[in-house]
């Protein structure tokens, strides 16, 4: 789960993490009313108006609607005309920015509608690095990397100049240690103050990792300012929904708006579901067979509408859910169901299908393929159900035939 | 010959709610040697099993089975009283990791974890407490593992087995059932089937089943079935290149996954560009691995690799 720039604030400051001053705006007016709290408490007329979405690339991206207004803005208009020429400025870009559509290199060209702005105080910026905590999957453990290169992608950095990525694993049993927090600042070329800051800001921040069960956690930029104090100008935070239960607070900044509505309404079933661009609907117990059932449809030349594993434990009520979720895609122009039983039952699989058809109809052609536990139960219940479903004897003769059905 | 699991192996049941007595039945039906279940409000008590044999398992055996297993307060107490070397974990994922470390503190040699969804972070502190013991862990996240018609622990239908030729090993359930299946009717058979797990920090890893394969005089062939994320298959096809004397052959699935999406596993997802199928069946084929072009073709890429 993802959760926006202020809110990975929110949280990693309460963790003892230095971070700006920032509020959060809604409408043009919270904006314009944070504009003189922020000038005032921070001491700098200067303030920084972020779009809140949930994709990378902001700096660099543009508003449909305003070609030339990026989604990051600094507003220095503070600086000579003092808080009202800041707020009369700001007034102007969070009318323009608010509910409009934000394409980044993240969003893909159809962009993400802004409903939020974070405005944050100015930093004076002496230099950007970049900081991410990882799970290094080979060695089970959450690896720090760092590199010089703060306000790029990590993955242009690895490509290009690779030596210039630092790396250090955390030993769960200790934590980050101080001598490895201080190698990374070493390595980032921090001294004097900014190294003492830097090492305190590191260990700080992979206790917050493991307390946060964040999957990832990035600052890029992390800045040094001229006085030598370490700040996180950027935060990212994601969390592994296996242990959102444990993190009640994480789980309410869940901004629905920025998600998928077929997907999440999978979630709220219990079904792991992903939308793709394709034709043919697919249902699959199963996460490696999904995949699978993806990749073979593509083999004989179909295009898969999506990813949907309905879980070992799937009762008939989830599926029926599933293959409602499926076919309220317009795109989808037929569907393979193809289930090999371990704990799924087929006969439990065959009752919701023939469940859900009889409630939403079906109108287009339907491949069924069942095998393992309860096999024979489950093709009778499919047969004796009187419906239009074609049978098939593997997978790739049940991909084949929906591909044919639907050209 | 088999690897892990054979007529030798004692097992006993951590976690036995509906799930975990679902498969404790399968398992004695099947004839594994199911020896204990660890329920810390229960101990003192039996729980029966009663009901029809799976003769696609162990033969010889009477037509209908009756056991009253005997239950533990932990699984210290549960290994001294019957002298078990296995537990299967059924244990809800909220606890499931606490459940894995008292078992190998209790010297439980091989630790079978069938639980999905335990939290990243609770494996990487429960692999950091297996590092010094001498312990395997499989799993978690995966149907368990099978020697046809010896032992069974996890949650594989066990008819589709049979006794044979080839070690399987893979990060998917469903996809080492439809392995399992088509080596069954191609005359293969398996010697052991081991699912690794489709989580990012599991136990046991492609590179211990191929070596254990690879010692094992019964296996003549293996056959292993990957996915996106991760580089452990690529690890794997290092291993195969340098230490393999036997054929392997091979599947990925995801080649149609998108980026960035995690795909129902939580180990599955191309991140950065990095762990897409096309490296893996890349290294794969580098490594002289006979790679599927589909999950129909895997036992006929198994017979091609053996060069039949």
């Amino acid at each position: 789960m993802k959760i926006h720039e202020y809110q990975a604030k929110q949280l990693l400051g309460a963790r003892g993490i230095p971070v700006p001053l920032g509020r959060v705006a809604t409408t043009v007016d919270e904006a314009v009313a944070a504009v003189r709290p922020l000038i005032e408490e921070s001491g700098t007329p200067v303030v920084v108006v972020k779009s809140q979405i949930h994709a990378g690339g902001r700096g660099m991206g543009r508003f449909v609607e305003h070609p030339d207004l990026g989604g990051v803005t600094v507003v220095t208009d503070g600086i000579e005309g003092g808080i009202e020429a800041a707020e009369e400025r700001v007034r102007n870009l969070a009318d323009k920015m608010l509910g409009s559509t934000l394409v980044t290199i993240q969003t893909g060209p159809e962009g993400k509608q802004v409903n939020r702005l974070y405005l944050e105080q100015g930093i004076d910026i002496d230099r950007e690095l970049y900081l991410s905590i990882v799970l290094d999957r080979g060695q089970g453990r959450n690896t720090v990397m760092a590199s010089t290169e703060g306000g790029t992608e990590v993955e242009e950095v690895a490509a290009n100049t690779p030596e210039k990525i630092v790396r250090q694993a955390i030993d769960p049993a200790f934590g980050l240690l101080g001598f490895e927090a201080s190698r990374v600042a070493d390595a980032l070329g921090l001294t004097g103050a900014a190294h003492r800051n830097g090492v305190a800001f590191l260990q700080t921040l992979a206790d917050a990792a493991v307390e946060l069960d964040a999957d990832l956690v990035e600052i890029n930029p992390l800045v040094v300012t001229r006085d030598g104090s370490v700040m996180a100008l950027d935060g990212k935070l994601s969390f592994e929904s296996n242990a959102l239960y444990r993190h009640p607070d994480v789980e309410a900044m869940r901004d629905e708006s920025e998600e998928d509505p077929a997907e999440l309404l999978a979630f709220e079933h219990g079904l792991s579901f992903i939308k793709l661009d394709g034709s043919i609907g697919c249902m699959v117990n199963g996460a490696g067979l999904a995949m699978a059932t993806m990749d073979i449809i593509k083999y004989v030349g179909g295009e898969p509408a999506n990813f949907l594993d309905v879980g070992g434990g799937a009762d008939q009520d989830q599926v029926a859910a599933a293959f409602k979720i499926i076919t309220r895609d317009p795109n989808v122009k037929g569907i393979f169901v193809n289930i090999f039983g371990g704990i799924m039952r087929c006969d439990t699989i065959a009752t919701g299908v023939v469940e859900a058809v009889k409630e939403v109809g079906l109108e287009v052609p339907l491949v069924v393929r069942l095998e393992g536990t309860n096999v024979d139960l489950g093709k009778r219940i499919i047969d004796e159900s009187g419906l239009n479903v074609v049978s098939a004897d593997d997978m790739k003769d049940g991909a084949q035939k929906i591909v044919a059905l639907t050209s | 010959m088999s690897v892990l699991v054979g007529s030798d192996t004692k097992v006993i049941i951590q976690g036995m709610g509906k799930t975990g007595r679902f498969h404790t039945d399968k398992a004695i039906a099947y004839g594994t040697r199911m020896v204990g279940a660890v329920h810390p409000s229960r101990a003192g008590e039996t729980e029966r099993f009663e009901g029809d044999t799976d003769h696609s398992g162990v033969k010889g055996r009477e037509d209908r089975y009756q056991q009253d297993l005997p239950i533990f307060r932990t699984v210290a107490e549960a290994v001294a009283e019957t002298g078990a070397n296995a537990s299967v974990i059924y244990v809800p994922p909220h606890f499931a990791a606490d459940a894995i470390m008292e078992a190998a503190d209790a010297g439980v040699p091989l630790i079978i974890a069938i639980t999905e969804g335990i939290p990243v972070s609770d494996m990487v502190r429960t692999k950091r407490f297996l590092q010094d013991r001498p312990v395997r862990l499989v799993g978690p996240n995966c149907p368990g593992v099978i020697t046809p018609q010896r032992c069974k622990i996890g949650i594989m239908p066990g008819y589709i087995h049979t006794p044979g030729r080839i070690g399987v090993v893979s990060r998917s359930g469903t996809l080492t059932y439809e392995a399992v299946f088509q080596l069954t009717n191609n005359g293969l058979g398996q010697t052991t089937a081991i699912g690794i797990g489709g989580d990012p920090v599991n136990g046991t890893n492609f590179v211990d089943c191929l070596a254990l394969f690879e010692g094992d005089p019964a296996t003549e062939g293996v056959i292993m079935i990957g996915e996106i994320g991760g580089s452990a298959e690529e690890e794997a096809a290092d291993f195969v290149k340098s230490s393999m004397t036997k054929p392997v052959a091979g599947f990925i699935a995801g080649t149609t996954a998108p980026p960035g999406k995690r795909m129902g596993h939580a180990g599955a997802i191309i991140s950065g560009g990095r762990g897409t199928a096309a490296d893996k069946i890349a290294a794969l084929e580098g490594a002289g691995v006979v790679v599927a072009p589909t999950p129909s073709d895997m036992g006929a890429a198994m017979l091609q690799a053996l060069g039949g």
